[in-house]
């Protein structure tokens, strides 16, 4: 990454791990780190420094991310962890997720924000309930990208059979699953084949290196121009001299492109206005795009708060009090059917009852369990929920911003689900 | 030339404003931890961005060691002017004064530590609910672990086995009466993004951080900025050399680094081909295996 004092237009991709233990996932990691030359020499002193301590007899790549005290004593991953490496084509954040079950809510947090999921496959074990259940989170948090590594290669003699029959059972558990972009790599991230350099013993595989995939993938993302969605954080108001009528609402654009002269449907009230100017300290913007935090100013002054919603006149999200939605459940106490609860839609903020459980998703078999209705911790389950307030959103599949959001119990305060509405 | 509209910069200045809004809606007594670093004055300039034309919605508190550069205390002091926003200062010496904290003794006597008890102190005298961090998961093994809203319970304390989960951009700052929240907006930033960024924005830094002649000494292989209340052994000898602060803490626990570096362009080369770690200099991360975690369980930065 030699760049000379020049800052290279490098895009930014977030993505997740995940696959049982064992798997070979922090060799996976600590290979491209190493190849990236993103390991520092403090860094590898460290590790084997704590190695040592630890007994460990080989170099131990994962002493890399489990950063914690009680991780690195039980050679688990309790929470995700971050990490970070850039190659001139890219820059990569990775969320190292847990595999143990009881973590799964952490390995929901760090594939939340993913843009593309790394599943990684022992070929000696083939697809396990592991592998099901991880593709099927990834699903569920509607990331388009799956790179499944059939991983520990060199230990099945690098069979092509063993590759692609393992390949062709993937490949029906994503078309149930819908996952549209799919890759399949064969690899052995110990001895390196195919994770950077192609692997001189399968030459049989002519696709593409794992790091060449990651650094070249086109990653989908929102997707329709029209579909404007802006969330108000905040208002700035400076009540100051210079800037004495100015009143700015600021958020992060969650859909759509915005330009001065856009007309806006501002809900909850429906009052209509046009953008006079969009602002990022000082500067004045001609349009904004999804991702971007501005300041829109509006023509006409109408009443608008904090987890108000701009929106495009002819393209309203739902309105509504009633929402059908997939939860996935973190709190070691069980839903309450007829609880209230609060919930979190971007910045806006209200009660709901949990009307009624649909039904429960076996997560190993994919099936609807209509007859067990208790949600307990790690549970995935349709549930139809009633709001204090007439809320505003979108289908997750349509907008993961406008349409997710997260259950909070009023008691403790803690976050006790995350919800993808239908 | 230089790119100024670098794509993968842009994102993540969008994800730090858009953290420092939610901030400024959730809470009620707001501070930014400011010590004159190069993250804390990247904050405050995220701060000015997120709520321009109006005022930064947050004072600055410094935790002051009394072991400062003088130039960080003169550079804080000109940008809170600068940028009216109120200034706090809260000194670990009143701390040890008041024997709420035990100064340590020996070689490498700290006062780092006994600042999270300064800052506990602070917090609860000025009812502040949350603190906004300069803190980058790239910095440290137990930062890697940390949230953008970092729940600490009413002993100030972290609890990193049991963190809230924390979905999407959707964060919860609820919390009960007592219990405040870390904020770390540049979370996902690295040291090189950093860098790119104050050169991108045109930021001002203090001269510590470019190449200046300074007198150090060596202990265990890093160079540390020599002052008078620096105890030195017996085989350390100071000198003069060239140097640039590549972090700025606590002057007894900052290593410096050879570097004839002026420019910011030349220190993002000379970051770009280095082959350790920021805070491979600091030795308040050298104290264990867990150091930094251990620190952070007790209401550390």
């Amino acid at each position: 990454m030699k760049i000379n004092g020049k800052s290279e237009n490098k895009s930014l991709l977030r993505f997740t791990t995940a696959g049982s233990v064992d798997d070979g996932k922090s060799t996976l990691i600590g290979r491209l780190l190493f190849d990236s030359k993103s390991i520092f020499e403090d860094q590898m002193e460290h590790i084997v420094q704590s190695g040592k301590r630890l007994g460990r007899e080989e170099l131990d790549l994962s002493l890399l991310t489990d950063g914690l005290r009680a991780e690195r004593e039980q050679g688990i991953t309790i929470d995700v962890a971050y990490r970070y490496f850039a190659t001139p084509a890219r820059k990569f954040i990775i969320a190292d997720t847990p595999g143990h079950i009881q973590y799964t809510r952490n390995m929901v947090t760090g594939a939340s924000t993913a843009d593309l999921a790394v599943i990684l496959i022992d070929a000696r074990k083939g697809v396990l309930e592991q592998t099901i259940r991880h593709s099927f989170i990834a699903s569920l948090l509607d990331i388009r990208h799956i790179i499944f590594c059939i991983n520990k290669m060199d230990m099945v003699n690098w069979s092509e059979q063993v590759f692609s029959n393992i390949k062709d059972e993937l490949g029906l558990l994503s078309d149930k699953l819908n996952i549209i972009d799919t890759h399949y790599i064969p690899i052995s991230a110990k001895y390196g084949d195919n994770v950077v350099d192609k692997s001189e013993n399968m030459r049989w595989y002519t696709g593409k290196t794992f790091l060449n995939l990651i650094e070249t993938i086109e990653i989908r993302k929102n997707k329709n121009p029209d579909n404007k969605r802006f969330p108000v954080q905040t208002i700035i108001r400076p009540h100051t001299q210079e800037f004495h009528d100015y009143r700015g609402y600021a958020g992060r654009v969650a859909g759509g492109v915005f330009r001065p002269g856009d007309e806006v449907t501002v809900l909850p009230s429906m009052r209509k206005s046009k953008i006079k100017s969009i602002d990022v300290l000082g500067k004045t913007l001609s349009e904004t795009i999804t991702g971007d935090s501005v300041s829109i100013s509006l023509n006409d002054d109408i009443d608008i708060s904090r987890g108000d919603m701009m929106v495009s006149t002819d393209d309203l999200p739902v309105i509504s009090q009633d929402i059908n939605l997939m939860i996935c459940w973190f709190n070691e106490n069980p839903m309450k059917i007829g609880g209230r609860y609060l919930v979190k839609l971007n910045s806006n903020e209200a009660g709901c009852i949990m009307k009624a459980v649909n039904y429960r998703l076996n997560i190993n078999t994919l099936e609807h369990d209509t007859e067990n209705r208790s949600v307990n911790m790690n549970d995935i389950a349709n549930i139809s929920i009633k709001t204090s307030k007439p809320v505003f959103f979108d289908s997750y599949k349509k907008n993961n911003i406008t349409g997710s959001m997260i259950f909070i119990d009023e008691g403790t305060n803690e976050t006790v689900a995350a919800g993808m509405i239908i | 030339m230089i790119n100024i509209n670098n794509e993968h910069l842009k994102d993540l200045e969008a994800e730090a404003i858009f953290v420092m809004r939610e901030v400024a809606a959730q809470f009620e007594n707001k501070v930014i931890l400011f010590s004159g670093g190069k993250d804390s004055i990247v904050l405050v300039h995220l701060a000015r961005k997120a709520f321009w034309p109006a005022r930064i919605p947050f004072s600055l508190l410094h935790i002051d060691t009394g072991h400062n550069f003088e130039e960080t205390l003169k550079f804080r002091d000109n940008l809170a002017k600068e940028f009216s926003a109120e200034l706090i200062v809260r000194c670990v010496q009143d701390s040890i004064d008041t024997g709420r904290v035990v100064e340590e003794r020996g070689f490498n006597a700290s006062r780092n530590k006994a600042q999270s008890i300064t800052l506990l102190d602070a917090m609860e005298e000025l009812k502040i609910d949350v603190a906004i961090g300069g803190g980058r998961r790239d910095e440290e093994k137990a930062r890697a672990k940390e949230r953008f809203f970092s729940h600490r319970n009413e002993f100030g304390q972290w609890d990193p086995k049991n963190q809230r989960p924390e979905l999407w951009n959707i964060f919860n700052g609820r919390k009960h009466n007592g219990e405040h929240f870390r904020v770390f907006p540049i979370s996902n930033w690295t040291e090189l993004d950093v860098w790119q960024y104050i050169l991108n924005e045109n930021i001002k830094l203090p001269g510590l951080y470019y190449t200046h002649r300074r007198k150090v000494f060596s202990r265990n292989g890093v160079y540390l900025a020599w002052a008078p209340f620096m105890q030195l052994k017996p085989n350390e000898k100071v000198f003069e050399t060239d140097v640039r602060c590549r972090t700025i803490g606590d002057i007894t626990c900052t290593g410096v680094t050879l570097s004839k570096a002026k420019s910011l362009e030349a220190i993002i080369s000379e970051i770009a081909a280095t082959r350790v770690t920021e805070r491979g200099g600091r030795y308040d991360d050298k104290r264990s295996e867990a150091a930094m975690e251990d620190r952070k369980k007790e209401g550390y930065f």
